[in-house]
């Protein structure tokens, strides 16, 4: 067993990932660095059934597509730092607009839970969610928490818990694409196993380069071949 | 190892270029479109909404409310309503108000007498002060009794919110930011308070077109000049039901011709002074409340219509002593006062007013409340006192001060279009911290509001229309 499990915190911002992290870690906070990023990160700690772990609270972001600096430190770190669980908060009064996130982290990350947080605030407004049907149409975990009145944190510990003991397993689905465009992936994403193996994800990564995300090439160039350039 | 990472490296970047080549046209929007339709789609799935009552209500509502046929209309009617509820609901009670000051007065000049006061005296504290502000809380305590508590009632439901959404679009079209809709409403309680009020309008250019227009909307100081004008000229030869009816229609044709001249202003400056493209914003709308009508009722015409009169007796009591003062100090053998009015008198006929009028204007500046009472103590003090007997009586003091219908008609324009009140122009200046931005808020209505009433009295006395 190794000595901690980490977990990344996601979400758009004024979610109330904040408030999460804050209520599972307590005063056990501390600001890190993270290697070779100017950017600070909020870390705490915390213990479950026998279990370390490590949550990072990352920059709230609207997407993974690297339209800010925040947004950027977010990816990279699901990407190359590759946590443990990631999990990923979402406001359920605006859940359609927040889905968007949840849909772009299921490309990059296998092992994912989805929290879908404010769901008093929500159900007071007249939304009945079945989170059943997302778990069966995301292919991951979807637990419903009020992190603000502390409901619903244990099954999502639970959840975490058994997510890493592979009693639960998660099947991201994947937005399938036109015909033409997903040629291209599939061709692609061939390549790119044979270069990356499964250190990537490598279907998102195609995407990502059809897309043209400099941003995104340049951030794999400095973690993989950064040392054979200079 | 070093070899293998580089071979990886150069497998990379023909990759890149690979990937380069393929990419096709709109790439990130398809991308996107995808990630939202699947969001959609999720949600159609796997969300209920059971709609509360509440919002299913709301919904209706707005659908008629903000509908962009039958909106205007219904806006319309209600402002017409709330006119016709105060001015046909007022007579009544004023004249049982006007009668009782009438009794109370007679009482004070036995009291006088009977101190052996002098004749002055009485004449600058009962025929000066307390008749011209008794006849004022006589005429203008009433409606605004019966007005504020109305549009309280409308506003605490919700329906201003709607207000402001419909007059978006014309703002929007004449270049102007949406929420300028929000502080004009606020204007119609108080021009001071709306000014402050334009900190919600994050563009400087677009604030500043809400600053300027502001004043075209007529605020708690200007409704009763309005009304008591409107009821008493308006409808000269009707009575009953018939007469309210007119006195409405003038009314709400003021106040929308106050609209017109702000949209058709923020047109002309957003084409010449302040040129530029509006900007977008969210309005969202509150859901419907049902008020406290009681509550609503009792605070909106004890506490507002009470400081409305407050503040104009407060202003009153020391513009009537100057009014006084001018009146009764002589130089040569006219008094001060009527050598004002007859430098004024050829400017003010010219625009269908008279000098004592204007006066009235200039000496009301602190506080647009205070205009009518001037007017009056302006009156009362020249010429023969007439036995004033009710409400009636106050149109014959006009009446003999040559009043037509022409007459009260331009100084409602006037008093809709004329120049902001002290308290407006320090705010303006407060809040744009520019002397010359002030001078023009002072002078573009002071304009609009001469040559408005000049071009109706021109057109009116070439027509012979009187």
């Amino acid at each position: 067993m190794s000595e901690y499990y980490r977990i990344a915190l996601v979400g758009n911002p004024n979610t109330g990932k904040s408030t999460l992290f804050n209520t599972l870690t307590g005063l056990r906070q501390h600001t890190g660095n993270w290697a070779g990023k100017t950017v600070e990160l909020k870390e705490g700690t915390f213990e479950f059934k026998n279990k370390s772990y490590r949550m990072i609270d990352l920059p709230g972001s609207y997407s993974l597509y690297s339209n800010s600096l925040d947004e950027e430190v977010a990816r990279d770190y699901v990407l190359f730092e590759k946590p443990d669980v990631t999990v990923v908060v979402l406001d359920a009064t605006a859940l359609e607009r927040n889905l968007n996130l949840a849909l772009q982290v299921l490309e990059i990350s296998k092992n994912v839970v989805i929290c879908l947080n404010l769901i008093d605030e929500a159900e007071k407004r007249g939304m009945k969610i079945y989170e059943q049907i997302f778990m069966r149409k995301l292919g991951v975990p979807v637990v419903k928490i009020s992190a603000r009145n502390k409901t619903g944190i244990p099954a999502l510990l639970d959840t975490i818990d058994r997510l890493i003991d592979g009693v639960i397993a998660c099947n991201p689905n994947t937005i399938k694409y036109d015909a033409e465009t997903e040629a291209n992936i599939n061709y692609l994403e061939t390549k790119l196993i044979a270069i990356f193996g499964d250190r990537l994800p490598t279907r998102w990564l195609a995407i990502r380069m059809l897309d043209g995300d400099q941003s995104l090439i340049k951030a794999i160039e400095d973690n993989y071949f950064g040392e054979e350039v200079h | 190892m070093d070899i293998k990472l580089n071979q990886q490296q150069i497998e990379f970047k023909s990759l890149i270029d690979e990937a380069t080549k393929m990419r096709t046209e709109n790439f990130r929007d398809r991308i996107v479109e995808n990630l939202f339709k699947e969001s959609n789609q999720l949600m159609k799935s796997g969300v209920h909404y059971s709609k509360s009552k509440q919002d299913q209500v709301t919904e209706k509502l707005d659908s008629i409310l903000t509908s962009p046929i039958i909106g205007f209309p219904i806006m319309l009617a209600m402002l017409a309503i709330v006119f016709y509820i105060t001015i046909a609901g007022a007579n009544v009670p004023s004249g049982m108000i006007a009668e009782f000051f009438v009794w109370v007065e007679g009482y004070l000049t036995m009291m006088f007498q009977y101190l052996h006061a002098p004749g002055w005296l009485h004449g600058i504290l009962v025929l000066g002060l307390f008749r011209g502000t008794t006849w004022v809380i006589a005429v203008m305590l009433p409606p605004m009794a019966i007005f504020f508590p109305t549009f309280a009632l409308l506003e605490n439901y919700g329906y201003l919110p709607r207000v402001a959404f419909n007059l978006d679009r014309l703002f929007k079209s004449v270049g102007a930011h949406g929420k300028q809709s929000l502080t004009m409403a606020m204007g119609f309680g108080c021009n001071a308070a709306a000014i402050m009020s334009t900190r919600i309008i994050e563009s400087p250019r677009e604030r500043m077109l809400a600053i300027l227009t502001n004043n075209f909307v007529p605020c708690n100081g200007r409704w009763g000049t309005l009304i008591v004008l409107a009821s008493l000229f308006m409808a000269a030869g009707l009575t009953g039901g018939m007469k309210s009816l007119v006195t409405t229609g003038v009314i709400v044709g003021i106040v929308v011709f106050g609209i017109i001249v702000t949209f058709v202003v923020s047109w002309a400056l957003s084409k010449t002074l302040l040129k530029g493209v509006p900007t977008h914003y969210t309005l969202e709308l509150p859901p419907y409340r049902k008020p406290k009508i009681f509550d609503t009722v009792i605070r909106e015409s004890l506490t507002k219509s009470i400081a409305v009169l407050y503040r104009a007796i407060k202003v009153a009591a020391p513009a009537a002593i100057l009014t006084w003062v001018l009146a009764n100090i002589t130089i040569g053998d006219t008094s001060i006062l009527l050598h004002v009015v007859h430098f004024l008198d050829p400017l003010g006929q010219a625009i269908g007013l008279d000098g004592y009028i204007l006066m009235a204007f200039i000496i009301g500046l602190p506080a647009n409340e205070i205009v009518l009472p001037v007017l009056l103590m302006g009156y009362l003090s020249t010429g023969a006192l007439i036995d004033v007997e009710g409400i009636s009586d106050l149109k014959q003091i006009f009446l003999n001060h040559d009043w037509t219908w022409l007459t009260a008609l331009n100084m409602m324009l006037f008093s809709l279009l004329h120049y902001p009140c002290g308290t407006t122009l320090l705010n303006i200046y407060k809040e744009t911290k520019s002397p010359k931005w002030t001078f023009l808020a002072f002078l573009i209505p002071t304009v609009i509001a001469f040559f408005v009433t000049f071009v109706i009295t021109y057109l009116v006395r070439t027509l012979h229309l009187i």
